[in-house]
């Protein structure tokens, strides 16, 4: 039992490193694919140019609709994010963003001290967290088993959202509503954004639908958890430091308590 | 203090001599840290430690979050925004106050059942169960404050929802759960309360605590065995003792050592896990989630509140009896806070004379189905309230009751205990001839 208690850590630690592998996700006619992206698991971590391509796809295409008012634009050169230098942040927020000035009152072209502007002209939901905010696999039968093994799949519901469009639609009070396999009941608002090669990537990446969903996913999944690098670095810290007190404390505890367990029985 | 004799601090330079004669609190931590504890404690003995640490962590990143957060409906989710983003390690320390109320939980109901199986509530300890009890309930409604405090969908309609059930208080509820809400529904005056009461009542737990441990210091701890250290001599009491420091204080911290580490890699690795993702976004009173489901931890008494509904006979009986005073709401709020009643009263129903359940025959199979009921309850309330999950509601729940109304009283009576140890010092003894022969090299090297 002492044993199992010592090893209980590092074998938590082997299930979590585990390659992700596909289960059936998700309740009956809800399909969400299992991308694998590069930040799953404890070793997983962002990769930087998915991250430029994914901002490239949101600014060009998302942004018409959606904001991300709760992210900082100077984030964007942190390391463990996008990693832009912060003279392509200052070019980036100016040339794309308006924001307003109370002190101006008026609108002035964004900095990066600014976070990104909200959008809601169109009543589009605000982006910044939504890949925490949505789950991609559930179950099974309420046991939790499926995002132990799969993660929450935020991202992997974001992805999947975007290519699950069958091109099927229907009016409904006054409303057009498109059919797509991975949205809860099958029929969304949001006519399909990506059609595929809707950006070209600077560093020459496939730009077919799968990968522009890809990396946007993964750059909302930054936007929504910015430290997540800085944290796994942390825990690993936390695990190391405190696995290697628990191995000091064991065998102090063994020594001390060895007078008391193996004295002679007067 | 204690009733188990030993050695006391006795001053003896000019210093502290001085000092103790005028405040003895050297005294009282020597005794307290040298308080004779039965050296057979197994390892759920741990945990009172462990639930010390989880109180001190709270309380110790809960004063630092507090310092970035803003208690304002149009604020809070934004404040904790920037928590995460802004604020140097704020998404840490974050994530450590929200998943330390799982380990809080956790350790939590692995001591209580280490209390139940061990008949840790028996006689003399009656008083330490009653205020465990408390430090529960209190515990309870210190992690449901704070869970609305980040003001997302799941904060909110939780929020609502609780409070709702004050609501079904017969016909002063209306007025308590506006009294409780500051206002007809949730809003920016719940907010400012539920964030006052939640700073407020960790220390009340903390006093608790320090009772809690007073009283248990009385009477001496209990052990697996359930047997009573002897006390009528110094030298007798030694043999079935050891001091708190440091035989028990060192086990104590590898265990849990042991635990943080998993924690750490929890909230390193997996932080969200345990939540709901609807609580990453912003409340809105104008629309309700699809399953609004609290957390993990009050899943078996969200289970019994769901259990008893209208078609239940006992909700039925209990309307006609009352005059439709008792419907199936009001029914529902008193099995949940009836649930944790039976448990407080558990001293004085358990009528056995033997107080482990160690040598109890029959109590151990009750005593495991309970265990197996809690788990059930705890899935059955994180489904949806439908069939046949309603079904299997009402069956975990009324054996929770049965267990602790008719199965405690009825056993005292027919279960015939099996011999127990005279005293603690031959029940150590025992285990330690098993665990020797493998052990014979450690046993060579001496350590006094």
């Amino acid at each position: 039992m002492k044993k199992n208690s010592v090893l209980a850590p590092f074998i938590i630690l082997a299930t979590l490193s585990l390659p992700t592998f596909s289960l059936a996700a998700g309740s009956g006619k809800q399909h969400i694919e299992n991308f694998a992206f590069s930040f799953e698991g404890p070793l997983g971590t962002y990769d930087e140019t998915q991250l430029q391509r994914g901002l490239k796809v949101y600014t060009e295409i998302c942004s018409s609709c959606h904001g991300l008012k709760y992210v900082p634009l100077r984030t964007l050169s942190d390391k463990g994010g996008p990693h832009f230098t912060e003279e392509q942040v200052r070019v980036y927020a100016a040339e794309n963003f308006e924001v307003f000035d109370p002190d101006l009152d008026d609108y002035r072209e964004a900095k990066s001290t600014d976070n990104f502007p909200e959008n809601i002209d169109a009543g589009a939901p605000d982006l910044s967290l939504m890949a925490k905010a949505r789950a991609g696999f559930h179950g099974p039968y309420g046991t939790g088993i499926s995002q132990l093994v799969n993660g929450m799949g935020g991202p992997e519901y974001i992805a999947s959202l975007l290519v699950s469009y069958t091109g099927e639609e229907k009016e409904e009070a006054g409303v057009t509503l498109y059919e797509n396999t991975a949205f809860p009941g099958g029929w969304i608002s949001m006519s399909p954004p990506l059609y595929g090669e809707d950006v070209d990537f600077d560093d020459g990446h496939s730009n077919d639908l799968h990968h522009e969903a890809e990396d946007v996913a993964a750059f909302l999944m930054w936007a929504a958890e910015p430290k997540m690098m800085d944290r796994k670095y942390t825990g690993f810290v936390g695990v190391f430091l405190l696995g290697f007190l628990a191995v000091l404390l064991y065998f102090t505890n063994k020594k001390l308590w060895a007078p008391v367990k193996y004295r002679k029985t007067a | 203090m204690s009733g188990i004799p030993h050695d006391h601090y006795e001053p003896t330079t000019k210093g502290e001599k001085w000092l103790h004669s005028r405040l003895p609190i050297v005294g009282l931590l020597y005794d307290t840290l040298m308080l004779p504890t039965p050296k057979n404690l197994n390892w759920m003995w741990i945990w009172g430690i462990v639930l010390t640490f989880c109180l001190a962590l709270q309380i110790i990143t809960g004063i630092v979050l507090v310092m970035h957060y803003t208690p304002h409906v149009d604020m809070a989710f934004g404040s904790i925004e920037h928590i995460m983003r802004n604020v140097n390690g704020g998404h840490f320390i974050r994530y450590i106050h929200m998943n330390g109320a799982s380990l809080f939980f956790v350790a939590v109901y692995a001591h209580i059942f280490r209390g139940l199986y061990y008949g840790s509530y028996k006689a003399p300890r009656e008083i330490t169960w009653v205020i465990g009890m408390l430090i529960y309930l209190l515990m309870m409604g210190t992690a449901f404050m704070g869970y609305v405090l980040p003001w997302g969908q799941m904060s909110f309609w939780g929020a609502t929802v609780i409070t709702g059930l004050f609501g079904a208080i017969p016909f002063i509820g209306e007025a308590i759960q506006t009294w409780l809400l500051g206002g007809p529904a949730v809003d920016n005056a719940t907010l400012n309360r539920f964030f006052s009461l939640h700073y407020l009542l960790p220390f009340l737990i903390a006093g608790l605590v320090i009772v809690h441990i007073w009283a248990f210091h009385t009477t001496g701890n209990n052990n697996p065995t359930g047997v009573e250290v002897r006390r009528t001599s110094k030298a007798e009491a030694e043999k079935d003792t050891l001091p708190f420091w440091p035989y028990f204080v060192i086990k104590d911290l590898f265990a849990l050592a042991v635990i943080l580490c998993i924690f750490f890699a929890i909230v390193g690795f997996m932080p969200n896990y345990l939540g709901h993702p609807d609580n990453y976004i912003e409340a809105n009173p104008l629309a309700t989630p699809a399953h609004i489901v609290p957390e993990w931890y009050f899943l078996p008494f969200y289970a019994i509140l769901r259990a008893f509904t209208a078609e239940v006979w006992v909700v039925q009986l209990a309307s006609f009896v009352t005059g439709g005073i008792i419907d199936a709401k009001f029914f529902g709020v008193l099995a949940m806070f009836g649930a944790i009643a039976v448990m407080g009263l558990a001293p004085w129903l358990d009528t056995s004379s033997v107080r482990s359940g160690r040598y109890r025959p029959m109590f151990k199979w009750w005593f495991l189905l309970l265990v197996i009921d809690f788990v059930a309850l705890t899935w059955l309330g994180a489904m949806p309230a439908e069939e046949p999950y309603a079904t299997f509601s009402l069956i975990a729940s009324a054996y929770w009751f049965a267990y602790f109304l008719i199965i405690l009283p009825l056993l005292g009576v027919i279960e015939k205990p099996l011999a127990q140890p005279e005293t603690i010092e031959e029940d150590f003894n025992t285990k330690k001839m098993k665990s020797k022969e493998s052990s014979e090299d450690i046993a060579l090297s001496p350590a006094e």
